[in-house]
């Protein structure tokens, strides 16, 4: 009852002066505002750069076959290598893992009529030509149905097609592949593709310009796991299910813990051989930390900055409102109001005046990212030469409201405000009656 | 004009009127307690009071040792030249400001030693204010400026709001209650303050040249106000600088350089004839107007 009319004098003596009010109010308002569309923008950004650099394979972990030093092969039959019992367990067993792409890869030559080229035949799933961002210049890309049915097609990288085709249109064609005598029709055919650089030193370097891919199942059946490849003159025996297993993880948070749970489920059974390593894309995830830090600091250096200037704006005018209300302060004294009495009455002001900007400045906040598409559109139509130069993840970010930012700018905001309430009335309630009704 | 000389001050048996403000939990009072002649306990007893205030260069003593009983039912006019103590001995006894040393009692209680909030409860429950500058709040109406003192008793009832509302009409502002400071004049505003300083039903009235501000008429409805008052039975203690305003008081206490100069009683017969020449000068005042 008392509380409910502090409150109601509370708010009705703001509403006498609304323009002092307004101010307070728009302090807090726009510090809460600038934070959270500040850090939607920034993570919006965040986000652009995150996808750049996941592009580049920091969410992906390969899991590959190494052949194992010659005193431990001593004695044995040259079977080393990830099994496909492993890729079912890291499927069964690791959550985080959005897909797993099983590889076998051989060194092979391919012939069509006179024309032959040595290249990779490589067994893989569909997932690959995505996985390795290649792109289909004409026909198609492997599909479930070609590896449910172990069917005999192939997909040529571009210079494999040239080099077997240079007159004639690939598709339908049928390879020939000598060393295991079988015949792939032709699918599809990629475009051309450099080869990716070692990136960061930790993925090695991949060459894809003389692939030729077929279902994994198809290899399996057509081939098998045994093959004899030829060396400098020597025959050589190799038995191996995979050579790799490329691991997509759901986010590059996880890259580390995923590959964790990857070994501790993997090395136990090639603690032997040590024919398998799991190798992470150290580097890749370092950038992708760093720029998540300096994105990170940015907005925090941002946030401060509109909470100070908010802050200082409404410590201002509170001191001023206070000042300016001594006599009033004077008044309530001399009529029995005890110092706890003025605080608590300016107290409920800056609560409501806090609460109150707060509340609109989330409102406001929420406006954030379609205010910041509109910007960009009047940048684009009005000069769309300075829109092109605009950095990248500038163009693109697409703001995405940090829900955390939300308690953590209502909290610092109106924490700044009681503080900044409090101490003017505080020392306006520690005067002298007497002092405060001559106050003129 | 000047006041009547008469017989040296004498305590006259107070009409005491029941209290409905408790003294609540006030701190009880210590030893030392003053009682008059009759047997009674004064409404506010000074013995020796000091002020000093302490300024970078120099100490300002305001009071320099003051002592004298009000009982119940006095209307007492404090006077003096400027800078004498008035206000300051006024502030004393309305409990705003502590003494520098000195004895000082309301009823019971001594007041000299209690702490701030104590003072505060005091303010609250026995003593209303009259300003020369009225001090109501501004953002409040008529009514509401009136309800003030019971607010920080935590009374806020309609039943306070309709005292407020009785308070208003026996000042005769039925018609004003909604009005805020602003739309009055100075002798409405001082009867809303007049209002107000009732609300808590106090044990006296402090007002600090409360008609300073105002033209004779007004100053006229506001004395009659105060007479009606003490007729009731209210104690009044007023600071003015006017000879005619004093006159209308029961007894003239005069302050010089922060000590007690005089000390009298103003005689029924010269109160009534203080009150008649200036309705007389009122309606002189009126008839020059026509
Ligand atoms: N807060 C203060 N600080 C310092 N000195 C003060 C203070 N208040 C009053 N004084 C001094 O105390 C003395 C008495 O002042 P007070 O206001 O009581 O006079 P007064 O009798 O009310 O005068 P006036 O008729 O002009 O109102 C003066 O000399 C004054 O300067
Ligand atoms: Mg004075």
């Amino acid at each position: 009852m008392l509380w409910m009319r502090t409150w109601k004098l509370g708010v009705k003596s703001l509403l006498l002066h609304p323009l002092r009010s307004g101010l307070t109010m728009l302090g807090i308002l726009i510090g809460v505002w600038a934070v959270i569309v500040l850090t939607a923008i920034s993570q919006g950004a965040s986000d652009v750069v995150q996808k750049q650099i996941e592009s580049l394979g920091a969410n992906t972990i390969i899991v590959r076959s190494i052949k194992p030093p010659p005193e431990k092969m001593s004695g044995r039959a040259a079977l080393y290598g990830l099994k496909r019992s492993d890729l079912e367990l890291i499927v069964a067993n690791v959550p985080t893992v959005d897909s797993a792409l099983p590889i076998r890869e051989i060194r092979r030559q391919f012939t069509y009529g006179d024309n032959q080229v040595d290249g990779r035949l490589v067994g893989c799933t569909p997932d690959y030509a995505e996985i390795n961002r290649l792109r289909v210049a004409n026909g198609r890309f492997l599909a479930d149905a070609d590896d449910i049915g172990a069917d005999n097609v192939c997909v040529l990288a571009a210079q494999v097609a040239l080099r077997l085709f240079p007159y004639e249109e690939p598709l339908g064609k049928r390879v020939y592949v000598p060393e295991s005598t079988h015949y792939y029709r032709v699918v599809g055919v990629l475009e051309h593709r450099n080869a990716s650089a070692a990136i960061g030193g930790s993925l090695d370097s991949q060459d894809y310009s003389g692939d030729v891919y077929i279902p994994i199942r198809t290899l399996r059946r057509r081939i098998g796991d045994t093959v004899v490849i030829r060396r400098s003159g020597q025959f050589e025996t190799e038995i191996m299910e995979l050579n790799q297993i490329t691991l997509q993880v759901t986010g590059v948070d996880q890259v580390r813990t995923t590959a964790a749970m990857v070994e501790s489920l993997i090395m136990p059974r090639h603690a032997a051989l040590q024919d398998v390593a799991v190798v992470v894309p150290l580097e890749l995830l370092e950038q992708a930390r760093n720029l998540r830090m300096m994105f990170l600091g940015i907005g925090v250096l941002i946030a401060c900055i509109s909470l100070v200037v908010g802050g200082i704006g409404i410590m201002n005018i509170m001191l001023a409102s206070v000042t300016e209300r001594t006599r009033e302060i004077g008044i309530r004294r001399a009529l029995g109001a005890k110092r706890k009495d003025i605080v608590q009455q300016f107290l409920v002001e800056t609560i409501v005046l806090s609460f109150a900007g707060a509340f609109l400045g989330i409102l406001l906040g929420f406006l954030g990212p379609p205010m910041y598409h509109g910007l960009l559109y009047a940048v684009k139509t009005a000069s769309p030469q300075k829109f092109e130069s605009l950095p990248e993840a500038i163009r693109q970010a697409e703001p995405s409201i940090v829900l955390a930012t939300i308690p953590l700018a209502v909290g610092i905001a109106v924490a700044v405000g009681l503080v900044s309430g409090l101490y003017p009335a505080v020392r306006a309630a520690k005067m002298n009656p007497i002092d405060a009704l001559r106050h003129e | 004009m000047s006041e009547s000389q008469v017989e040296p001050y004498r305590v006259s048996p107070a009409s005491v009127l029941p209290r409905t403000a408790e003294p609540g939990n006030l701190p009880a009072g210590e030893g030392g307690r003053v009682t008059l002649a009759d047997g009674s306990v004064p409404a506010v007893s000074i013995r020796e009071l000091k002020k000093s205030y302490v300024l970078k260069s120099e100490t300002v003593h305001a009071l320099r040792g003051v002592s004298f009983d009000i009982p119940e039912g006095d209307y007492v006019a404090i006077m003096g030249p400027s800078g004498s103590g008035k206000s300051t001995l006024l502030n004393m006894l309305g409990c705003l400001d502590k003494p520098t040393s000195g004895n000082f009692f309301l009823g019971h209680d001594d007041v000299a030693s209690m702490d701030d909030d104590s003072l505060a409860e005091i303010r609250s429950r026995r003593i209303g204010f009259v300003f020369q500058s009225y001090n109501l709040i501004q953002q409040y109406t008529v009514v509401e400026n009136i309800q003030v003192p019971l607010y920080y008793q935590g009374k806020l009832g309609p039943a306070e709001k309709q005292r407020a509302i009785d308070l208003a009409t026996s000042v005769g502002l039925a018609e004003r209650l909604d009005h805020r400071p602003m739309q009055l004049s100075g002798g409405q505003q001082q009867r809303v303050a007049i209002a107000r300083s009732l609300m808590n039903d106090p044990y006296f009235i402090l007002a600090d040249e409360a008609t300073g501000n105002l033209d004779s008429v007004t100053t006229e409805e506001i004395l009659n106000l105060f007479d009606s008052l003490n007729n009731e039975g209210r104690t009044i203690i007023m600071v003015t600088h006017e000879d005619e305003v004093a006159a209308r008081a029961k007894r003239i206490v005069r302050l010089a350089d922060g000590l007690l100069s005089s000390d009298r009683t103003n005689s029924e017969e010269s109160r009534a004839e203080a009150r008649i020449r200036q309705h007389e000068h009122v309606l002189a005042l009126a008839q020059r107007k026509l």
